[in-house]
């Protein structure tokens, strides 16, 4: 069966004052229909620039390399150039809800006008319909007053009420593929519960393919079905969320778990990863972790070592360099 | 009275609030009748959700806010200085004392300024020290205690990380040699791997530095691996307060249970058991009356229902205060 969606060996580079950039190093992945592919990683990795090329939002400064494809429902997305084919992609086939509500709502514009107006552009529908659709999806994401919220502006609303909005509108042009950037991280943690229930509520209805990207382990565990964890724009482990956070190979996904205070186990020591994120413009050569690795494998010491991913058990991959290392360990 | 080193005893902070100017003046009632004891070299932690109050009750600690009924003490080792009848030198000594570490490394820094002048800041506003040389000393000294090198000090913080900024903030915040920090959200802003960095230093700090901390978070198990003593607020009142261990372990408030049960757990098989509350905190111009919690309690006693229980902390158990309404 092939993928809902497929990004194969896609590199993504920016064009700088500075020089050139490698925001994403050759990564592949794949989402199914009704599945979640939870991205973990810290800022800097590269995250958001892979999501959004899929969407092609990338800055006007932003190249690919020749031999990436985004197939998604079979047409490499990356291809597209006209405006009729982008406007497919975007907010048609795939949606996007962002980290911070506030800033993807246009402020002078009330919800409903917006919610319509890109009804009216993906859809072959009249005002009135696109209006009833609207209402009736704020209603499905547990908004209460649905019809007063239609003529409500943003800054009229609270934090996760404006989360919710923001669903119900990614949601209103039925999009097989969901991208979610951080939709919760904003949020207290007892609204984020209810917006987790919500989309994986949703997720279960719509049978669409999400990618979920946050930076808390804790959030993957509770909605994803598969991992890609993501270093310095390079992909150092993926597999099923349970393999993932139960048996971790890399030494980078490692470290990530263990530095994350668990309420359960309050006597184990915070361990932090030593140093910092190097910049882009200083890529390391070979195995993008290795000046932060902990249990150097020496032979990638020097950057020697490429990265490639090697799969250890059945759909569990690491980083090959990853793998020595984590086993000194 | 001896080991403690803040007393805040029923401090309220109100703000008048007008809609426009031909509306009614109202008063938001931010914070309400707080009662909380700091111990000397604690690690006090106030969580709760956005709007709670927290941070309110943190700068009027500070005296950067106006306190609108109650006292706060703080006791120091020659006197008491009371936070609400303070003069102007009473209050440059007491700022000497007690200092802030913001949420965002990335605002609090000014871009034009050498770290070494945002660090050497504080010492030059409050004349601390007397010669430029004094100065620098001091400034390294911090500086190294805070693990910063001796050329970063040159640099501007562009060049810097989050966790390294952040280390820049502990440092300018620390070199007046103060005795009580109140950390506001100061690790929220960072990435989990430096998070457990920074919180490893403050500790580590605390106990070289003889500091005592108010730490505001709403992360709970961050708040649960570091503090001893924790206090959970909701809609400007503490609902529940006790030695950390203790608190998390046999969580006594349903709002604290709820507050647990949200965090996403780490394990993808222990999939949401989390107790949803209803709605959202409501707003404080108009608190309901009685519990404040009652709107979104999820298993509200029968008398609680019509308000009539008043706020009021009850020691269940040494140490552990329960609002009265779910200690019933």
């Amino acid at each position: 069966m092939s993928h809902l969606l497929e990004v194969k060996n896609l590199d993504v580079k920016f064009d700088t004052d500075e020089g050139r950039i490698t925001a994403v190093e050759n990564i592949s992945l794949s989402v199914d229909q009704g599945e979640v592919l939870g991205i973990v990683g810290e800022s800097g990795s590269g995250k958001s620039v892979t999501a959004k090329s899929i969407m092609q939002l990338n800055p006007g400064n932003t190249s690919y390399n020749e031999d990436a494809e985004i197939i998604l429902d079979n047409e490499n997305v990356l291809q597209f150039t006209s405006k009729q084919d982008l406007k497919k992609i975007r907010g048609g086939k795939v949606s996007m809800i962002f980290q911070e509500p506030m800033a993807s709502f246009a402020p002078a514009i009330k919800i409903g006008a917006q919610m319509v107006e890109q009804l009216l552009i993906h859809k072959n529908i009249n005002k009135e319909e696109a209006k009833s659709i609207s209402i009736n999806m704020l209603k499905r994401v547990g908004i209460a007053d649905a019809e007063k919220r239609f003529n409500q502006y943003a800054f009229e609303l609270s934090g996760g009420m404006r989360q919710r909005a923001m669903i119900a509108m990614a949601l209103s042009t039925m999009p097989k593929l969901l991208l979610a950037d951080e939709p919760t991280t904003a949020l207290d943690v007892t609204i984020q519960a209810q917006v987790i229930n919500l989309i994986k509520d949703i997720i279960k209805e719509y049978q669409m393919g999400v990618i979920f990207i946050t930076h808390d382990l804790g959030v993957i565990a509770q909605v994803a079905d598969h991992v890609a964890v993501m270093y310095l724009g390079s992909v150092v482990e993926k597999g099923p969320v349970n393999e993932i956070l139960k048996n971790p190979k890399h030494p980078y996904t490692k470290g990530l778990l263990q530095a994350l205070p668990d309420i359960n186990n309050l006597d184990a020591p915070l361990s932090p990863i030593p140093g910092n994120i190097p910049s882009p413009l200083d890529r390391p050569t070979g195995c993008v972790f290795r000046t932060r690795c902990p249990h150097h494998n020496p032979e990638g010491k020097d950057g020697k070592i490429e990265m490639k991913l090697i799969e250890v058990e059945p759909g569990h991959w690491v980083d090959q360099c990853g793998i020595k290392c984590g086993q000194n360990g | 009275m001896g080991d403690n080193l803040i007393s805040v005893n029923n401090v309220s902070v109100n703000f008048d609030y007008q809609e426009n100017f031909i509306s009614k003046k109202q008063k938001i009632h931010a914070v309400n009748n707080i009662n909380i004891k700091i111990k000397k070299g604690s690690f006090f932690g106030l969580v709760g959700e956005s709007g709670s109050g927290k941070t309110t009750l943190g700068r009027a600690i500070l005296g950067a806010n106006k306190i609108s009924s109650g006292n706060v003490i703080f006791h120091d080792e020659e006197r008491d200085y009371d936070l609400t009848d303070m003069n102007k030198q009473d209050l440059k000594e007491y700022r000497k004392k007690a200092q802030l570490i913001f949420q965002d490394p990335y605002a609090a820094l000014s871009p034009r300024m050498t770290v070494r002048d945002i660090i050497a800041e504080p010492l030059e506003v409050m004349r601390i020290t007397n010669s430029r040389q004094e100065t620098d000393e001091r400034v390294r000294d911090i500086a190294a205690k805070c693990r910063l090198n001796i050329e970063h000090l040159r640099r501007f913080p562009h060049a810097f990380s989050g966790g390294q900024r952040q280390r820049i903030s502990i440092a300018r915040a620390l070199v007046s040699n103060p005795k009580f920090i109140v950390a506001d959200e100061s690790v929220a802003a960072l990435d989990v791997s430096i998070q457990a960095d920074i919180l490893n230093l403050l500790k580590q700090l605390q106990t070289e530095l003889n500091l005592t901390y108010l730490f505001i978070s709403h992360d709970l198990s961050v708040v649960a691996h570091v503090c001893d003593v924790v206090a959970v607020m909701y809609l400007g009142h503490i609902v529940e307060m006790g030695p950390s261990r203790e608190l998390f372990k046999n969580p006594k408030h349903s709002y604290t249970k709820a507050l647990l049960s949200s965090i996403p757990s780490i394990d993808p098989e222990k999939r949401s058991e989390a107790i949803e509350l209803k709605g959202e905190i409501p707003s404080a111009l108009n608190p309901p009356p009685g519990c404040v919690f009652r709107t979104r309690c999820p298993n509200p006693g029968v008398d609680c229902k019509g308000g009539e229980i008043k706020m009021g902390l009850i020691e269940v158990e040494p140490g552990h205060w329960v609002d009265q309404c779910c200690a019933i």
